[in-house]
């Protein structure tokens, strides 16, 4: 079982005829997820992958036609907010945005007006969810992973893959893996995740996956003291990184000490998250 | 991207924020005559993207035109934390009475804008927020309706700012946040902000950093970029997407995605080896792309082996494979390269590198001591 999608869901990819949004389409098919509809402006009315999905001008007229809840943006950075406001406007529950490079000031606008709006996003610069068995969303490997009891939340894309893949090599499954994505200003964060992984029957235990920058993590921490009743486990990236080249005396005064790897590792100790050396090492963890 | 204080200051001009009368110079004769354009005294200021300029004694206050040509000498011939300065900018001297600090600046926590403003302005403002945070007044921004005026009065209310630099002030606010929001800044900065002698508010330094993944909407800016000030692997990088920085050790890393990429570092650090730099190519790697990874990585002669692991998402792994192929037969390394793929397409990418001198290794941890082993023979 899993959170936030499953076999139920039906996805609206858009941008689906570019290269990326296409190859992915096909993966995501592959997959067996339910992709009734693409959206590309100016391509309505015609097909892709030999007639298997149908594209539409916007996404209002893909639901309208096909009755989707969730979808899938592809579209190239320029257009990620406009992409994301369509979604929102439209009322879809769940729009994932896997675009990277997507400007910081658009997104603290989209981020603020979608607090008025019933939309859950997912991103951006993010690989996506992966419900093994079930569905996937985004750019997620299908098969580094099998059904099974663990979360996993990541702010990382490829090192997200790195610890899915160690799972399943000692058999280890997932419930539902979510890469909430690495920008500074993105949608849904590491406390409203744990939430859904703490209600979710299916899920025994999360794997958290943080790094330097930010204090998503220490709220986290925070969170989980709190609130979580099911065991976490950590990796977080950075640890050898050198300090960041000064970004002025305003990154600084924000920052302060958060945003290092080590505090962040404290914290999440501080508070009976086990914490692993290197992402190899988190299956151990789990086990014991 | 970062600009420099002469850059940032052409900007405060074109948003009507007072700045002192001043121009960039290359050569210490031209310092000079500006000097006596100017008329009195004026402050030498090194042109660098790095902190710590006023320290290291790249600004001077000259109190004559010879004083003016002696220093612009001096600073044009050092070098700001390894870094040569090439210009400098030649500024009228203000006489000072007060210094204001003032700062708006993209805040991950709250995830909107967030403007700073403290009375104790200059140098030690990072003393300041550590000792007396209260001394800083923070203030988020709705980014939708903007910075309204109520929020004016209030951060001068707040800094104590004497009423009849209330208008003066806010319209310097309101200007700054017009150019955070046209020019798709990260950061804008004055610090400080004079109130001189004669009462006139004065932005006496500038510091504005624009968010790269806005450039494509800002090609005057973008223009911008001084590549004199970056190291060139890291431009060279920039040109096929590849963000390079450059560490002090011997295993180059190749991988793909930042946070695998920072994993990789640790894990190499971790087995007692030294990452000889951070290397990201990003999703979508092309053949072209993971070659100039590959030249970049070994133009480091302090390189003894490089550690490629790529996890393939939105990467494909066979891309990688010809990519690592073509630059091995364009660059024909002499040190051992370590190989390790996994994800999309990657038994094909594994058969492309078959037969060929590159080690393969199937973990992370594996590929790591692999590495760190082969950099300990070398040593030895």
């Amino acid at each position: 079982m899993s959170i936030l999608a499953n076999q139920d869901t039906r996805l609206i990819v858009q941008g689906i005829t570019g290269n990326e949004g296409l190859f992915h389409t096909e993966q995501m098919l592959l997959y067996k997820t339910n992709i009734v509809a693409g959206v590309t402006p100016g391509k309505g009315g015609g097909w892709v992958l030999n007639g298997k999905v149908p594209i539409f001008d916007t996404v209002q007229t893909a639901i309208d036609a096909t009755g989707a809840n969730a979808s899938v943006i592809f579209v190239p950075a320029k257009y990620t907010a406009d992409a994301i406001y369509e979604a929102a406007d439209a009322d879809l529950p769940l729009v994932v945005c896997i675009t990277e490079g997507t400007p910081i000031q658009d997104m603290m606008r989209v981020k603020q007006y979608l607090h008025s709006r019933k939309t859950r996003l997912i991103g951006p610069n993010c690989p996506g969810i992966l419900s093994p068995g079930e569905t996937k969303i985004g750019i997620i490997p299908g098969n580094i992973a099998v059904p099974g009891n663990i979360g996993v939340v990541s702010r990382s894309g490829t090192l997200t893959y790195e610890i899915l893949y160690a799972l399943q090599q000692l058999g280890m499954g997932v419930s539902t893996c979510v890469g909430i994505g690495g920008d500074p200003v993105k949608g849904m964060g590491f406390i409203e995740t744990l939430e859904l992984f703490e209600s979710d029957p299916h899920t025994d235990c999360v794997v958290l996956i943080g790094e330097i920058g930010g204090n998503e993590e220490e709220l986290a921490a925070d969170y989980i003291s709190r609130r979580m009743t099911k065991p976490v486990v950590a990796y977080i990236a950075g640890v050898s990184a050198p300090p960041g080249k000064r970004m002025g005396h305003a990154g600084a005064i924000i920052d302060g000490l958060s945003g290092l790897a080590e505090t962040k590792i404290k914290k999440l100790e501080s508070v009976g998250v086990k914490i692993a050396q290197y992402p190899e090492q988190i299956p151990n963890l789990i086990k014991n | 991207m970062r600009l420099h204080e002469y850059q940032s200051k052409s900007l405060f001009a074109r948003y009507g924020i007072p700045i002192p009368k001043g121009r960039i110079a290359s050569s210490a004769t031209e310092a000079k005559q500006i000097s006596e354009e100017l008329g009195g005294n004026v402050v030498i200021k090194s042109q660098v993207l790095v902190g710590g300029r006023g320290k290291a004694g790249g600004i001077r206050l000259a109190k004559s035109h010879k004083e003016a040509e002696e220093y612009a000498t001096e600073i044009l011939g050092m070098e700001v934390k390894g870094i040569p300065v090439r210009k400098v900018l030649v500024d009228e001297a203000i006489s000072i009475s007060k210094e204001i600090y003032l700062s708006i600046a993209n805040d991950r926590n709250s995830q909107k804008p967030l403007l700073m403003a403290s009375r104790a302005g200059g140098v030690d403002i990072e003393e300041t927020a550590i000792r007396t945070p209260e001394k800083i007044i923070k203030r988020t921004i709705d980014p939708l309706i903007g910075l309204r005026d109520y929020q004016l009065r209030d951060i001068a209310i707040n800094i104590d700012l004497n009423r009849k630099f209330w208008k003066p002030f806010g319209e310097i606010i309101t200007a700054l946040w017009r150019l955070y929001v046209e020019c798709d800044a990260t950061i804008v900065e004055i610090n400080p902000l004079v109130i001189t002698a004669e009462d006139k508010l004065v932005a006496l330094d500038a510091k504005i950093i624009l968010d790269d993944n806005a450039l494509f909407r800002h090609t005057d800016l973008a223009e911008m970029r001084d590549l004199d000030d970056e190291a060139p692997a890291e431009v060279e990088g920039r040109k096929f997407g590849v963000v390079f920085i450059k560490l002090d050790g011997n295993i180059g890393c190749l991988v793909n995605g930042a946070g695998l990429a920072m994993a990789t570092m640790d894990i190499i650090k971790l087995l007692g080896g030294k990452p000889a730099n951070f290397l990201d190519i990003g999703g979508g790697a092309s053949s072209e792309k993971v070659a100039a990874a590959f030249r970049i990585i070994l133009s480091d002669p302090n390189v003894k082996a490089i550690l490629l692991n790529v996890f393939g998402g939105i990467t494909r792994c066979d891309e990688v494979a010809k990519g690592i192929l073509s630059a091995t037969n364009l660059v024909k390394p002499k040190i051992p390269v370590i190989v390790r793929l996994v994800g999309t397409n990657h038994e094909e990418g594994m058969r492309l590198l078959d037969g060929t001198n590159l080690i393969a290794a199937s973990s992370l941890y594996q590929a790591a001591k692999l590495a760190v082993e082969q950099t300990c023979e070398v040593v030895q």
